[in-house]
This record gives structure tokens, sequence and C-alpha cells, in this order.
């Protein structure tokens, strides 16, 4: 392990901003801490802090100059490396006629080719670079599991019935190019419940950089590892020596500390994941889901500051002239009514439904399609749901009165 | 068109051309079929050339600037020169595919999706049960059967649609019934005086064609309601859940897996879909709004 004083972060932000990357971190902006461009330490929210609840986001002013005090706000990485919204193509009709443009030619025949103006445009397929300061563990099982959802893993069923799997361009570009550091949580937020959730609150592996930030009387410094050989090469040009025992203690000591705090309930929340497939499968039924669909306001917060869901719409339009197309892909929700219409209505109208497929999808259906949760325990949908509907205590409610025990009341 | 992905990425490359891109194809022969379904033939407009598909396979179709919808492929997969399409006007894009003629472009992403049993189905006795549009993606599974006519046992269609006009493909039917080993019985809903064949929904005309239930596959395709009938009353009948097929539909915006839109229960029905064995989709099959 290697240690770098707090002057080291600014060198840092400066290398990678040399190296070509468009360096992301924390920001304070409307009264959240959100993820923008950075240009040097003085952007990160310097001795704030997030106090959360379920429904309650508020900010509040450490008694220390922590760089990183925070945990997490409503924004997660995803929206750089799965864009809120991206022009997926343009094209432009040639001469000829086509669809629902009778007018344009009574004629038809030669040339009426979708014109490529190109596959994507610049901008959107050919992103600059970018670095992530200050990705939670959390964060980065976030990003491994979407991962499978837009490349590999993906269609692991339908690879079984010799349908392909494809990857998604925008997020592969994004993905391969981001350097990713990673800063461990030393306290957990109001919400968090990762390490239930087997995804912290220790980065372990999968991040180019790793820091702990060590407040310690009046030392203030970062414990940092390397993670990958990119993240060695960086490494170097930040002046940097290796820790000492009582650094590394104080270190470790830092992220046990949001360990114990989740454990003993202090702080974030638990989740029993013990056959939690089975168990919402076997409850699609459940009284449960008209409770929280009286409370649930289908708003779509949830899944907009997930930092797994992946769900899109895609949008195509034209020009006024008729002469030039568009596609848009756009962030979407499967709270929106919409989300599921076939042709004279949709398929889950009703807010019991809508819910019952996000909460089942994230918790059950996830593993059968990406082997992996959907869930990661970082509790912003709990934080950011008005009405402070907590996954928590929906998936322990549920459990409370499993369909299997409520039969076997029935028969006692 | 280059994509993008280097092969370091964590993410691997499919290798193909960007999949959100249509590729432009021609309307080379538009039939009226009913008074809003028309049926088109398709040749690529690129210069290049199709790529085969199996029965129960659908293609999303783009009508430039208004959008893009899931649509079977309707033709014989022997014959792969030119892929055929069968579309009901039922809204916004539908309707602007529809309106195209001869000569005008359509765009083409595809062919996506999972296929009928062809290879399972061999030896049994077949039934295709279809609903309105739902014969559309049927019609390739049977020009299948008919292809490799010994191989299956008696084939029959049982084909229900609202009223007579709105049957599909009538010259085909027609032809079919003269055919010997097939049984091709036709419902409609609701009459005129002119129609003297059975009037009510599909179920009942199963006990018209001939099938022994320990050998049979069945087909299924059309609205939710008419397979969930259909598979009550082959089950009933004796027929194996994983003997059953039924091509479900779902909204969808990608047809590749990213979209999330056609998910039901843990399939993505663009991919491990639209063909399932009834076995697979029981348990979601009987909740309601899933
Ligand atoms: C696998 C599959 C195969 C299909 N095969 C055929 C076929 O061979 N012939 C045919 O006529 N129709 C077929 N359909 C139905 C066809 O896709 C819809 O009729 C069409 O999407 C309606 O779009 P619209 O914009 O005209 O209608 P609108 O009612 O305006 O629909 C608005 C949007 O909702 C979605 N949508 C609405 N209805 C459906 C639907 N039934 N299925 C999927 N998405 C829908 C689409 O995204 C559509 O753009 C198939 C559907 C699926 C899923
Ligand atoms: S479901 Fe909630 S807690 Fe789980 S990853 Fe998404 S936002 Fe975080
Ligand atoms: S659970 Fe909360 S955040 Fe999610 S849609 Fe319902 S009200 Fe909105
Ligand atoms: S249609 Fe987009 S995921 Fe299936």
């Amino acid at each position: 392990m290697q240690v770098f004083d707090l002057s080291a972060l600014d060198r840092l932000v400066q290398v990678l901003g040399e190296r070509g990357y468009l360096v992301i971190g924390p920001v304070l902006r409307d009264g959240a801490i959100v993820y923008d461009e950075i240009t040097s330490s003085r952007d990160l929210p310097i001795g704030w802090t997030d106090l959360q609840e379920g429904g309650s986001y508020r900010l509040h002013k450490r008694a220390d100059q922590a760089r990183f005090g925070y945990v997490v706000g409503p924004h997660s990485w995803k929206r750089y490396l799965f864009p809120p919204e991206v022009r997926l193509w343009q094209l432009r009709r040639s001469r000829d006629g086509y669809l629902g443009s009778r007018q344009s030619s009574g004629q038809t025949g030669d040339n009426g080719q979708l014109d490529a103006i190109s596959p994507a445009t610049q901008g959107d397929l050919s992103p600059p670079r970018q670095a992530f300061i200050g990705v939670r563990s959390c964060e980065l099982h976030a990003i491994h599991i979407q991962d499978r959802v837009f490349g590999a893993g993906n269609g692991a069923r339908g690879a079984a019935r010799g349908t392909p799997n494809w990857h998604d361009p925008v997020y592969a570009r994004r993905r391969h190019d981001a350097f990713l550091v990673s800063v461990q949580c030393t306290q957990a937020g109001g919400t968090c419940f990762c390490t239930s959730m087997g995804t912290g609150p220790k980065a372990e592996s999968g991040f180019d950089l790793a820091l702990t930030e060590v407040i310690d009387g009046k030392e203030h410094y970062f414990a940092v590892e390397a993670g990958s050989d990119r993240g060695r090469e960086v490494l170097e040009e930040v002046p940097h020596r290796a820790a000492t025992d009582t650094e590394a203690e104080a270190a470790a000591r830092a992220v046990a500390r949001s360990v114990d705090q989740m454990d003993s309930g202090v702080r974030g929340r638990t989740m029993e994941t013990a056959g939690i497939k089975e168990l919402l499968y076997r409850n699609q039924e459940h009284p449960r889901w008209d409770e929280v669909a009286q409370r649930c306001l289908a708003c779509a917060n949830c899944t907009m500051v997930c930092p797994t869901c992946f769900c899109s719409n895609v949008e195509d339009k034209s020009d006024i002239t008729g002469e030039h197309a568009e596609r848009w892909r756009r962030w979407d929700s499967c709270f929106h009514r919409d989300f599921s219409y076939l042709h004279g209505g949709s398929v889950r109208p009703s807010t019991r439904a809508r819910y019952r497929q996000w909460m089942t999808h994230k918790l059950a259906s996830w593993i059968d399609q990406f082997g992996t949760s959907g869930c990661v325990g970082c509790g912003r949908c709990i934080t950011w749901c008005p009405v402070g509907i907590d996954i928590t205590e929906e998936v322990a409610a549920i459990r409370a009165s499993d369909a299997q025990h409520r039969e076997g009341e029935k028969s006692g | 068109m280059a994509t993008s992905a280097t092969s370091d990425s964590p993410l691997r490359e499919h290798g193909v051309a960007d999949p959100m891109m249509p590729r432009p194809f021609r309307i080379t022969r538009k039939v009226k079929e009913t008074h809003d379904t028309v049926t088109f033939d398709l040749v690529p407009a690129d210069g290049g050339t199709i790529a085969g598909f199996a029965p129960g396979q659908f293609n999303m179709l783009y009508a430039f600037g208004i959008g893009e919808v899931p649509i079977s492929i309707s033709g014989d997969p022997a014959n792969p020169e030119v892929l055929i399409h069968t579309l009901r006007a039922v809204g916004a894009v539908t309707r602007a595919l529809c309106d195209a003629r001869r000569g005008d472009i359509v765009g083409v992403r595809g062919p996506f999706g999972t296929a009928w049993p062809a290879e399972q189905a061999r030896g049994d006795d077949i039934v295709l049960i279809a609903g309105g549009i739902g014969l559309a993606p049927l019609r390739p599974a049977f020009y299948r059967f008919l292809t490799d006519r010994r191989t299956y046992g008696r084939i029959s269609l049982i084909y229900g649609a609202r009223t007579p006009a709105e049957l599909l493909y009538r010259r085909e039917l027609e032809h079919w019934r003269g055919q010997f080993g097939l049984d091709v019985e036709v419902t409609v809903d609701h009459a005129a005086a002119d129609w003297y064949g059975p009037v009510g929904v599909v179920t009942r005309l199963l006990s018209r064609v001939r099938f022994d239930p320990i050998d049979t596959t069945a087909l299924l395709c059309g609205p939710e309601v008419m397979m969930r009938f259909a598979i009550r009353d082959l089950t009933r009948l004796g027929v194996a859940d994983d003997h059953i097929f039924l091509s479900m539909e779902r909204n969808m915006k990608c047809a590749i897996g990213f979209c999330g839109h056609c998910q039901f229960g843990p399939a993505f029905v663009c991919k491990d879909g639209p063909v399932f064995s009834y076995r697979d989709v029981a348990r979601l099959l009987a909740v309601a709004e899933i």
C-alpha cells in the first residue's frame, strides 16, 4: 500500500487531464453532491457530508475538511457510461420518396436509399475518455453489472436458445476508456445496505486506483492501491511513498468503521437475501404489493437514481422537411404506464404491477437474466423516493408473510 | 460502418455493424390482404443479400422518421431471396408502413428471436392454432412442415378471424384445404349470410381435427386470451407442456435485449422469445399484469 498527501490529489487530477481524460468527480450543486467535470480538488465538496433517510437527503457541514466525506448522491456513474440521452444515428433520405411522404414523388424506383450520414454522430460514439474520481465500492459493482447488461453476459438465456449476444457500442466505447478511481467508504450512509448485497464497503478489485481518505487528528492523507497497469502508470506520476504500518492500519480501520455502522444498525440497513429469487417468484400475488401501491406515486425516481437500471426508450423523429431522420435513445422506466404498451393498452396498467415488476426484476429475475442481483445496496432508491418507500422493508414484509407460510397457516 | 469497441474491451464485440441501424429494403410487391392488412415482398436496396431466417423470427421494420416496430417474417424459409411481411395497420408506425407503395423503401433490422420447433417436432402430429394476424408468424412454420411433409404426422391448421373479410391468405387457405393429409379449419366470430363455415372461438375446432395428443406438437399465435384457452384445451386432451409452443407479444424498442421493454418475467421476449415452450412460461402466464 502507498500513501499520498492532500496536494497529490491535485496532481492526480492534473495527470489524468494530461493523459486526455475528462475528469469527473463529486461536486456540490443545488443542495446535493453530484458528479460533474472537475479541474482540481478545489471542486470537491470539501467538508460536507450527506444525511440520508427514506425520502430525505440533506447536506451537513463536517467538523473536518474531508474531500470524500459524503456517501452517494442522486447521480451515479451510469450517466457517463449509459448517457441519459444519446443520438444513435441520423439518416438522410435520398432523392426518391420514402414512406409517409407520398407527395414527394409520383414515381418510384431507383435510389431510395437510407443514406447513413454516420452510423452515429462523432460526439455520441466517440466521447472523450473519462476518468471517474470517487467511485464507491457499490458503484464499481453497479458498473460490473451494467457490463453484463450491455455486453458480456447479456443474453445468457438467449445464447442457450441460439440467439446472438449483442453488445451496445455506446456503452462499450465509454466503458473501455473509463479510468476508475475508487474511494473507500469510511462511513455508511443512512440508507446503505451494501454489506447485505456483498458489494462493499471496501472496493476489492475492478478499479484502476483506490483511495482511502484518512483523517487522524492533524494528519490527513490518502492510502492508495493500484488495481491495474494503467493505474500503476498514473500513480508513478503522482508523488507518493510506501505506507507505514500505522498508516495501513489506520486505512483499514477507517473502512471497518462503515462495516460496523451497518452491522450494528447505527447507520444504514440490512436485507436478508437468502433464497430471495424464489421468495419473490412465489409471492407475485402477495398482499404487500397492493399495500405498497397505495403509497407509490409511480414517479420513476427510484429507477432514474438506480446505478443499475438500464431501461431505455428509442425515439425516431424527422425534421420538418422529412428528409432527415434521427434516432435517440433515452432513459425510460418500468414505472411509466406506456412502458409496456401494446395496442389496446398497457400490460401493467396498475401501480401494483409496476412496482412488483421493478422490485422483482432488481432482486429476482435479474439473477436469471445476468447471473447477478440487480441491486448493489446503494440506498438511492430509498433516499430519493418522495414517499420514502424502502426496498429493504418491502422484502422484509414479504418475507414475514411468505406465501409458503401463508399456505401453511391455512392448512394448519 | 465502424463499430467501436476495441478487442480488449471488457465487452466482447459481436462483429456486426451497429445493431440499431436499419438496412434499406425496397418493396417489390404489395398485396392487400384485408381492409387494414397488407403483405409486402422486400428486397435489399443496399446491394447486400438477405440473411436466412427461421420460422417464428421477426424483424424490426422502420418507417422513415416515424418509428420502428416488430413484425414477424411471414414468408417461406425455403425461398429466402425475398423477405415477406404481413402487417396490420393499428397505429402510427404500422399505418405509415401499410401506406407505403411498391418501390418505396422500408428500414429493416433483424432477423431476431427464437424459432418454432421444426426439429423437435419431427415425427409428431402438428397442430397450428392462429388468431387474427397471428397466422402471419405461423405461415413460415406451415411452409416448413409442408416442405418436409414426410417428416411429420398429420398437420392441422385452425385459424380464427373476427369476420370472413378479415381472413388472411384466403387463396392459400383454399389451396391447403384441398390437400391430402392436411386439416384446415377456419372459423369467424361474426359471420354474414354468405359464410358457410363455423362461427365461434378457435378452440371449438380442436375436436374437428385429428391428432394423437401423446405425439403432438402444437404451435399457437394470436391474442393472449385465445392462447390461454387453447393451452387449457390442449393440456386437457393430453398434449404435454413442452410440446405446446406460443409466440408472445410485448412492447419492443430495441429487439437486442437492451431497452428492457419486452420483459416477461425473467425473459426478454425479443431474444429469449418470441417463441416459448409453454413449460417455460406457464408460471408467468398464470400471473396477471406480469
Ligand atoms: C414479436 C412480434 C411480432 C409481431 N408480428 C406482427 C406481424 O407479423 N404483423 C403485424 O401486423 N403485427 C405484428 N406485431 C405487432 C406490431 O408490432 C404492433 O402492431 C405495432 O408495434 C404497433 O405499432 P404502431 O406504432 O402502429 O401502433 P401504436 O398503437 O401507435 O403503438 C405505439 C407503440 O407501442 C408499441 N406497440 C404497440 N402495439 C404493440 C404490439 N402489439 N407489439 C409490440 N409493440 C407494440 C410499439 O412500440 C409502437 O410503436 C408483432 C409484435 C411482436 C412483439
Ligand atoms: S435498487 Fe435501490 S439500493 Fe439497489 S442498486 Fe438500485 S438504487 Fe441502489
Ligand atoms: S418507489 Fe418511490 S421513487 Fe420509485 S416510483 Fe414509487 S414513489 Fe417513485
Ligand atoms: S425489445 Fe429491447 S430488450 Fe427486448
